[in-house]
């Protein structure tokens, strides 16, 4: 999933001033599953913000709204109804959530409520780890289900550094060495030989070779069987 | 051509020393660190923004070392530039007559002073290496272009005898032999037992005979260095024994006694037969490689034929 946090209170504070009338919008997915951006955080931080107006006597109207998915067109939609209620949205969808927002309503203000973070994985309560950079190219077969573009700190893609001590990572000890993982990984299921060749240099091409990335489906696409 | 390379296939035993560039944009302060070095060391090695911290660059450095007569090895981090960059600076490397080179990944750069930098990392050091090998050998780019020329480098790469796990130390030394590194510069040795340990697992693979071994030392200021480094510097291993040997004396002598540590681990990395060469770090103390070269026994330096 799409890991966020909240941006500070200040800065969306600074940045939704100008508008009277603003729809806090959450997000059902990714985003409620880290806790930054569903419908509980929405209301949390929809209160806050009229409290914070009305502190300062300002007569602003705060409202909420949740959807299931920002990201997806048919789910944004249907926010058609109540758009021209407002003057800005402040969106706690990812940064994917916000620009799907935005598209829908381009004479509309959409402003990101969020940091979006990375791709990962829920750990466990309240800890979230990256895991996956999207490179559209999974090498986690070589490497033991261990990714080391994302979870090595230099993206060594024949490892370990010099660096790993005690299983940990010299850029950042609390961190577990991608590599020792790896290691132990391929030694667990005698795939260890995995290791002796030398992996080439990574494709870029996939992830970033001619700007921003589309997948089309004619078979997904509406009018075919 | 290169010294370096020279010295070792003479079968001589090598003396290398490192050079960290200013600062600072003033080309003197590196031409006297190699007047120091001149006839002290068989080649001057220089780091390349060293600790992610910006200095002058390595490739512009090693050029006014090479001007002045000095055979530099030329470190290339890949935390730094993408593949065409250091395929780049490599061809106008050989341009300027460096001959030696060292690939390494660098310091990451949360390390230093840029640390809200972009680490490029785009090839990682043993790739770097095998790219090198095969515009030298091939005369091609990686993706196959040919080269008009092809570069003429001497290269290099790392290997931490100190770093987990051991084992698999061995199997990536093997993998930078097979890369394409002529030769290795170690970790700084003072853990003399663990580095004969790797050494003998490197000999047991017949990697000895396939590359040139240069042990790295670099002697201790103080007590407080050696603790310093053991503790956080990763990968570091120094015996409680030696940090205590540097507590045992008065201040004053403190940097006396890293030098002789230094100088007794080198006259035991020469009795081991896989080990071909000394690499001298002396981190901005210069000045002090010639006392521990001579007192090592090393000088003369040898001349080539």
């Amino acid at each position: 999933m799409i890991t966020a946090e909240q941006k500070p209170m200040e800065e969306i504070r600074r940045m939704i001033a100008p508008y009277p009338r603003i729809l806090v919008l959450g997000c059902g997915s990714c985003v409620a599953e880290c806790a930054a951006g569903g419908e509980k955080e929405t209301a949390t931080l929809a209160s806050a913000l009229r409290m914070a107006a009305r502190m300062e006597d300002k007569d602003v109207q705060i409202d909420e709204k949740t959807i299931d998915r920002q990201c997806v067109t048919e789910f944004v939609i249907r926010l058609d109804d109540i758009m021209d209620q407002y003057d800005a949205v402040l969106s706690l969808g990812c940064g994917a959530g916000v620009q799907a927002v935005a598209d829908m309503y381009p004479e509309v203000p959409i402003i990101p409520g969020l940091n979006t973070e990375f791709l990962g994985e829920t750990k466990e309560q309240g800890y979230w780890a990256e895991t996956c950079v999207g490179c559209g190219d999974c090498m986690l077969y070589h490497f033991g289900g261990i990714c080391p573009l994302t979870r090595c700190a230099k993206q060594i893609l024949n490892g370990p550094c010099g660096g790993s001590v005690d299983g940990r990572c010299e850029v950042n000890p609390d961190t577990p060495c991608a590599w020792q993982m790896i290691i132990d990984r391929l030694t667990a299921f005698q795939a260890l030989d995995r290791l002796e060749a030398i992996y080439p240099p990574k494709d870029w091409s996939k992830k970033q070779g001619r700007g921003p990335r589309e997948i089309i489906r004619e078979d997904q696409q509406r009018g075919n069987p | 051509m290169s010294r370096l390379k020279s010295i070792l296939d003479q079968g001589q035993f090598a003396v290398t020393a490192e050079c960290g560039p200013p600062k600072g944009a003033d080309p003197d302060q590196i031409r006297k660190k190699g007047e120091m070095l001149r006839n002290q060391v068989d080649a001057v090695n220089v780091t390349d923004n060293q600790t992610a911290i910006v200095r002058m660059s390595s490739l512009a450095a090693c050029t006014l070392l090479r001007q002045s007569g000095l055979d530099p090895v030329l470190q290339m981090v890949v935390r730094d530039r993408n593949r065409i960059a250091l395929q780049s600076d490599v061809l106008g490397a050989s341009a300027i007559g460096i001959r030696n080179l060292l690939c390494l990944s660098g310091d990451h750069q949360s390390f230093g002073n840029q640390a809200q930098g972009l680490g490029v990392f785009d090839l990682d050091s043993i790739q770097f290496l095998k790219t090198v090998k095969t515009m030298r050998d091939e005369g091609t780019l990686l993706g196959g272009d040919p080269l008009s020329v092809s570069p003429d480098l001497f290269v290099g790469a790392a290997a931490n005898p100190f770093a987990d796990p051991l084992e698999f130390r061995i199997t990536r030394l093997g993998k930078k032999i097979r890369a394409g590194a002529d030769f290795i510069q170690t970790q700084c040795i003072y853990n003399v037992k663990r580095f004969a340990s790797w050494l003998s697992m490197a000999a047991d693979q017949g990697l000895t005979e396939q590359v040139y071994i240069l042990g790295g030392v670099t002697p201790l200021k103080s007590p407080g260095m050696a603790r310093y480094m053991n503790t956080k510097v990763a990968g570091m291993d120094i015996p409680e024994g030696v940090i205590r040997r540097m507590e045992g004396v008065p201040e004053e002598k403190q940097r006396e006694e890293g030098i002789r540590i230094c100088v007794e681990t080198i006259s035991r990395l020469q009795e081991m037969p896989g080990v071909k060469g000394v690499h001298i770090m002396a981190i901005e103390w210069e000045e002090v490689v010639a006392e521990i070269v001579e007192r090592a026994g090393l000088l003369p330096r040898p001349g080539i034929s």
